[in-house]
């Protein structure tokens, strides 16, 4: 049998991205330190405006390349960046606290990426096969992305795997041909508000504990729930 | 005289830019005021006048029933809020710079609550969602203390993941109506997808639902994804707990419902009135349970509103002409009462100084209004006859009964075991020896009135247009 995809090369390229994706995505799940997380955040914007890149090409949808422009300006450099300050101006714990082992993490990641494998793949038969393969790699990301808030204890770090969720989502809002532009653009946006709200909470946050470690919030709060 | 929707839309946001400059909070309070009678009375128009549909606004029957709620309790709300900040202000819990921000947020609330029932894409509608939630957020830290800040980043991280899950769905709907409809904004638009929606790709669809669900239903505050509404509404300004339960939820439930619509106009897709029934029931038994342990009223009602939210999802998952109408009379009935009461507690609490239950007691001796109002909504906010709330829950068990009695009688338990909780709490509240401080009350009841005196109005008496508007809209709803 010979290697090549019935699809074609442009198809191939799409899909290699969206693994890689995931792949940077199993990368965040074994970092131990909050400034190697911060750098493997960057690294999963870079490769979300390939894709998104690629998929313009492609769809022959400039537009998207904005949101490739985006995600790269602001998610691969200036917010890793500005997380990255704050690290050090509040001077922060570099190490982070995990939920469970790192192995049982990684082991839970496999098993979300085959969940979602195994739930998209069957009923995305009709539809066309760039998205249908962008849109099962797309839920993985996402996944990971909410078992990275489920087993981290600190602010900084659950921030780290909401933006890798909203990745996901953009990598499925491009996957899908000719979804209109407003939504791109919003979603890039609402990430941007999404982070400076919670810059000015972890500054509030700062201001009140001394540490930006979550526990320490549920303790504070005490027996009122 | 200016198109209602462009009047309804563009009121709040004009009103923003202005309070967030405006010195001083008393012309702060009364512009709030203002802008959100002008919102009320553009929306009033709708009933005459109703504007075509475009490719991002829509206006029919559903949406007027929740745009008109929406901005009669965005109005009352704001006059509460002006008598309760003042008081704020005067023991220097908020400062005048925090004032003019949270006047100018409350009116962004409203646009993104307005814009997100009158939107006609479900794009826009999913940013509108996102811009309330974020609005209330900021709303929530205002106090700034530990226990407000924890309760703002819960609601921001659980209602952040909602929001995403909600897009993820939102992508999945679009990408089912693609092949019908066809590639750009068309497969996106509400009245657009609600024709073509028998050909969709069922299972597609399916999946796009459960996203729904989960998403939207985190706004809802559906069990299990309810943790951030308790502490939201506890530690937040009271004005913004009743515009949450009052507004917020509501917001989030018609969006579930239009989802739905579409998923029962598909033969072929699951029915989602078990997803909806199931987890109106869960919430409705495990708030009905939380009930009893809770030490702070604020909170305490908090767990009410997720124990209705539970009944009403409940009575639009039984569907069917009177499910629907049972679970638009409940929705509206709990909007008014749930907000009433929080106009009342917000009065309570900074007479008492906190909003413990145990700071508090014989309130009808000291403080007879606030008592027998606190009494009133009680009474009316656990389906007690002669009050509104009676009669929808009348109509969602007597339905059920008719169709499920099973289903009916786990209903009956938990309204019984909530009831239970509420007696049992406000009944220390407002009878027995006087707890805390007596001093003067600087309120204005009105507001707790009208929204008392409207459900006990409904209770007594439904007129007969409001009736037979629930139910055309309830066959709408299929």
């Amino acid at each position: 049998m010979a290697f090549v995809s019935p699809h074609g090369l442009s198809f191939d390229i799409a899909h290699m991205l969206a693994g890689l994706l995931v792949l940077v995505s199993f990368m965040m799940l074994y970092q131990l330190r909050l400034l190697a997380l911060l750098h493997v955040l960057g690294l999963h914007a870079f490769v979300l405006a390939l894709s998104v890149a690629w998929q313009a090409h492609i769809q022959g949808a400039p537009h998207l390349y904005i949101t490739a422009g985006m995600a790269l300006a602001f998610k691969a450099i200036l917010i890793p960046w500005a997380l990255r300050r704050m690290v050090f101006q509040m001077g922060l714990h570099r190490e982070i606290e995990t939920v469970g082992g790192i192995g049982i993490t990684m082991l839970a990641g496999i098993a979300l990426v085959a969940l979602s494998l195994q739930v998209m793949l069957p009923v995305t038969a009709n539809a066309d096969p760039v998205a249908r393969e962008d849109i099962a790699l797309a839920l993985s990301v996402v996944l990971i992305g909410l078992l990275i808030m489920v087993t981290r204890q600190n602010a900084i770090s659950q921030v780290v795997g909401f933006m890798s969720l909203e990745n996901g989502i953009n990598l499925a809002a491009t996957g899908a041909r000719g979804m209109p532009l407003v939504v791109e653009i919003t979603v890039a946006f609402s990430i941007l508000v999404a982070f400076i709200v919670v810059g000015v909470f972890l500054f509030r946050i700062r201001e009140r504990f001394d540490t930006i470690d979550i526990s320490e919030l549920d303790r504070v709060r005490g027996g009122q729930m | 005289m200016p198109d209602p929707v462009t009047g309804i839309l563009l009121t709040p946001i004009v009103a923003a830019a202005i309070l967030v400059v405006l010195p001083g909070y008393r012309l702060g309070a009364v512009l709030n005021v203002i802008a959100s009678l002008a919102a009320l009375l553009f929306a009033l128009t709708l009933l005459w006048h109703r504007p075509g549909t475009t490719p991002y606004l829509l206006v029919d029957d559903l949406n007027i029933v929740f745009v008109l709620l929406n901005c009669f309790v965005g109005f009352t709300t704001s006059s509460f809020s002006a008598s309760y900040i003042g008081h704020e202000i005067q023991i220097g819990k908020l400062s005048l710079t925090n004032i003019r921000f949270y006047h100018a947020m409350f009116q962004i609330m409203l646009f993104g609550m307005n814009l997100a029932l009158l939107a006609n894409n479900i794009g826009l509608m999913w940013v509108a969602v996102e811009l309330a939630t974020l609005t209330t957020v900021m709303m929530v830290g205002l106090y700034r203390t530990a226990e407000a800040l924890e309760a703002a980043w819960k609601y921001f991280i659980l209602g952040s993941v909602g929001i995403a899950l909600a897009l993820f769905g939102t992508i999945l709907v679009y990408l089912a109506a693609r092949p019908v409809v066809g590639e750009g904004i068309d497969a996106m638009i509400w009245t657009n997808l609600f024709h073509a929606a028998p050909d969709f790709d069922s299972s597609l669809l399916n999946i796009a639902f459960v996203f729904l669900l989960l998403g939207y239903g985190t706004k809802v505050g559906l069990a299990p994804l309810h943790a951030w509404l308790p502490d939201a509404h506890a530690e937040g300004p009271t004005p913004i707990s009743a515009v949450l339960s009052g507004l917020l939820l509501n917001v989030a439930l018609y969006a579930l419902l239009r989802f739905k619509v579409l998923l029962a106009a598909n033969p072929n897709a699951i029915a989602p009135g078990p997803l909806m029934i199931g987890m109106g029931l869960l919430s409705l038994i495990f708030a009905a349970f939380m009930l009893y342990r809770r030490r702070d009223i604020k909170r305490m009602f908090a767990y009410s509103s997720i124990e209705h939210m539970g009944i009403i999802v409940f009575a639009f998952g039984m569907a069917g002409p009177l499910g629907n109408f049972a679970g638009l009379l409940q929705m509206t009935m709990h909007s008014l009462t749930k907000s009433g009461i929080f106009f009342c507690v917000g009065h309570i609490a900074q007479v008492k100084g906190s909003q413990k239950i145990a700071d508090m007691g014989g309130l009808t001796a000291s403080h007879p209004v606030l008592g027998w109002g606190l009494v009133a909504g009680m009474a009316a906010i656990a389906g007690l006859p002669p009050f509104g709330v009676f009669t929808s829950e009348f109509l969602v068990v007597s339905s059920t009964f008719v169709r499920e009695p099973v289903l009916a009688l786990i209903l009956v338990f938990g309204l019984l075991v909530a009831f239970g909780a509420l007696l049992l709490r406000v009944t220390g509240v407002a009878f027995g020896p006087v707890i805390g401080p007596v001093g003067r009350v600087h309120a204005s009841y009105i507001p707790m009135f009208a929204h008392f005196g409207l459900v006990l109005m409904a209770g007594i008496w439904l007129p007969p247009p409001l009736v037979t508007w629930f139910q055309h809209v309830a066959a709408l709803l299929g």
